[in-house]
């Protein structure tokens, strides 16, 4: 088990004729993920690198069977890509794109609410159950089988935790790149509760970051609902406030969402925060021992 | 994308939210022209910068002069015109350098009989755009909302509609309006809103909000950033921006496809996303260092990318040593490391560089490193690397 993808995922990209969809694409199926074709519209019926091209998204789930898509539509029109996928009834959406503008993601974020699909994103590195399944820009190969979910609001960062949980021998069930933009698809507390139901889950890892309030609501839905060890780590620590640090989301403003604030929500609840970025692995070793004590 | 002040009220005004008439000044002799063109008894001057607090900051120049002043006079314009102009304006928000002021604003007065606060912002919480009133305005709202949170009243905006009627009736009551008052906040707000969601806004701040002895409501002030990344169907609004309000580099750098924020240590960092970059300046610190700046040089940067950050980097002179830190997923390492040989024989490096590298093509990127046979001081992991740039310092 795993949470949102695994081997039998079927897989479609959206914008599978750019550069950099192409490219994620073939990565994806040296992965071992079952990339089962793209969309660009307007390009329907031709062949790219083995994968076969549909104009619609509709077209695409009917004739492949995709339970999941991978968005590397540019920002203009990605919101409706996340649109279109929804009303194919794609159940696991992940949008990679960067650069969405917000209100666009505010109407998505209205659709997506009442739907039965999962969106994904945007603005993330993806999603990767090891050893099974990878849908995004991640470099698998750091990647190890194991049973620690993380998931993380940030990119690189969360590579780096891999390497650094896959070095000390801890193996990942399934690590979700949630996404640094204000309005994303799926909050910590959605994959919390996926992590907590999932039998091949034993222990959680959180990487936050500074601004907005979803690492306090997380530390108090942990307190409440998960009984599983959880770390977590919190970016932005020394980042002066009111400086917009890359993702559209880590901005402090007016003393809420500050490092301090969400270190100490949770520690409240339980989790073992990690002091340095350099310690997101081992306080994950902490948190597992001290939960088995 | 942050504009002025007077940029914005003329923004309200082309969608019909109310505001005091004005006129824009870049002299003395047009300050004292606005005034009579006024025609009021009263009349105020505001110095145009990207920065709040403008009302008690002072000038470096003129310590007595503050940044906003109420003149009665067109004599008395002009003087204080004349102190404003060129001179640089420091307030709790500008920082200790301050701003220069280049632009000023001179509006009529008003007789006010109550300021309120208006605020709209995306929320991640509500999942879209809210609207925020409170009775405590021209006041320090972030002070309102850490101590008497209750006081701030919020109304989720409609993505597509804007505020309906009944909600800025609610506002209007709980506010404490009446009369006029309440049909003139409800249709402030209506134009307010579809101003935000038409604009692409991503914060507008009106503090004070004023409501006049007559029942009128009209913005007295007006802080607006737009979105960033919705700028591309918004040419007109693009046209607002005032490079002489951002810092050089940073400015530079963003037409170069690089995200990079100036800060006040000596420690140079070039990291790859930026979580990682936040993390990396947090070890930094956590080692006893001082990171002199945010760089993210992004996920496919290229070869001239990646040289370009390491000159804005190497021309703050407050760098004394540099950290590189590379995760490579789609960013490869030899592509970074090519960049930063370019960088020796382009730029020429007089400060100790600490790499760390790790990820895509790193056995590479590690083995040009070493044939290079630059005095660079390789790091194995994040810990090390913070050390051993801080190390550098003192050597």
């Amino acid at each position: 088990m795993s949470i949102l993808v695994n081997k039998d995922t079927r897989v479609i990209c959206q914008g599978i004729t750019g550069k950099t969809g192409l490219f994620h694409s073939q990565k994806c199926r040296e992965y071992g993920t079952q990339m089962v074709g793209g969309v660009t519209p307007g390009k329907g019926g031709t062949e790219i690198d083995g994968f076969p091209v549909f104009n619609t998204v509709e077209e695409a789930v009917r004739k492949t069977g995709a339970n999941a898509t991978m968005i590397f539509v540019p920002p203009p029109g990605a919101a409706d890509a996340i649109l279109e996928a929804e009303a194919a009834g794609i159940p696991v959406i992940i949008a990679i794109t960067e650069g969405t503008p917000v209100l666009d993601m505010v109407r998505v974020h209205r659709r997506i609410q009442h739907s039965k699909s999962r969106l994904i994103g945007p603005n993330c590195p993806g999603v990767i159950t090891p050893g099974q399944c990878k849908i995004g820009i991640m470099p698998g190969y750091i990647h190890k089988p194991g049973g620690v979910g993380l998931m993380s609001r940030s990119g690189t960062l969360t590579y780096e935790a891999v390497w650094q949980l896959s070095n000390l021998g801890l193996g990942q069930s399934t690590c979700v790149g949630l996404g640094g933009d204000p309005i994303v698809g799926t909050s910590f507390i959605d994959c919390l509760k996926m992590f907590q139901d999932d039998p091949q889950t034993e222990a959680i890892l959180m990487m936050g970051e500074i601004g907005g309030n979803a690492e306090e609501k997380a530390a108090a839905y942990i307190k409440q609902h998960v009984t599983k060890p959880v770390a977590a780590f919190i970016a932005g620590r020394t980042a002066p406030p009111g400086k917009r640090m890359g993702h559209a989301g880590a901005i402090i403003s007016g003393g809420a969402g500050t490092a301090a604030d969400k270190v100490a929500a949770l520690e409240a609840a339980g989790v073992v925060v990690a002091e340095s970025p350099a310690d997101m692995g081992t306080a994950m070793q902490r948190a597992i021992k001290n939960k088995r004590r | 994308m942050k504009i002025h002040e007077y940029q914005a009220k003329q923004l309200f005004r082309e969608a019909q939210v109310p505001v005091p008439q004005g006129i824009v000044a870049k002299t003395p002799a047009e300050a004292a022209a606005a005034f009579k063109q006024l025609g009021g008894a009263i009349a105020v001057v505001k110095s145009q910068i990207h920065a709040g607090g403008r009302g008690k900051g002072t000038f470096k120049e003129h310590p007595q002069q503050r940044g906003v002043v109420l003149v009665r006079s067109a004599e008395e314009a002009e003087q204080n015109a004349a102190r404003m102009l060129g001179s640089v304006l420091v307030t709790k928000q500008t920082g200790e350098e301050g701003k220069q002021v280049q632009t000023l604003l001179v509006e009529q007065g008003l007789d006010i009989a109550r300021e309120l606060y208006m605020g709209i912002v995306v929320d991640r919480e509500f999942g879209g755009p809210v609207l925020m009133m409170s009775t405590e305005g021209g006041m320090e709202i972030e002070e309102v909302a850490a101590h008497s949170p209750e006081k701030i009243l919020k109304e989720p905006v409609d993505i597509d509609y804007g505020l309906f009627a009944y909600q800025a009736r609610n506002l209007a009551f709980k506010l404490g309006l009446e009369g006029n008052q309440i049909k003139n906040l409800e249709l402030f707000l209506n134009k307010m809103c579809k101003f935000f969601l038409a604009s692409d806004s991503s914060m507008v701040e009106v503090n004070p909000l004023v409501v006049t002895k007559s029942g009128d409501i009209l913005a007295l002030d007006g802080k607006v950033s737009f979105d960033d990344n919705a700028l591309f169907r918004h040419e007109k609004l693009k046209a607002l921006r005032d490079l002489s309000e951002e810092n050089p580099f940073e400015v530079e750098a963003g037409d170069w496809g690089l995200s990079f924020v100036k800060l006040e240590g000596n420690i140079g960092c070039l990291v790859n996303g930026a979580g990682l970059a936040m993390s990396t300046m947090d070890l930094i610190k956590l080692h006893g260092g001082l990171p002199a700046n945010f760089l993210d040089v992004g996920g496919g940067a290229k070869v001239d990318q990646v040289t370009k950050a390491f000159q804005i980097i190497l021309s703050d002179k407050n760098v004394k040593a540099v950290l590189v830190n590379i995760f490579g997923g789609i960013m490869k390492c030899d592509t970074i490391v090519e960049a930063l040989l370019g960088a020796y024989e382009k730029v020429g490096f007089n400060v100790p560089l600490v790499v760390r590298l790790e990820g895509t093509n790193v056995e590479m990127a590690r083995e040009m490193l070493a044939k290079s046979g630059r005095p660079i001081i390789s790091a194995t992991d994040l810990t090390d690397a913070a050390k051993k740039v801080v190390a550098s310092l003192k050597a």
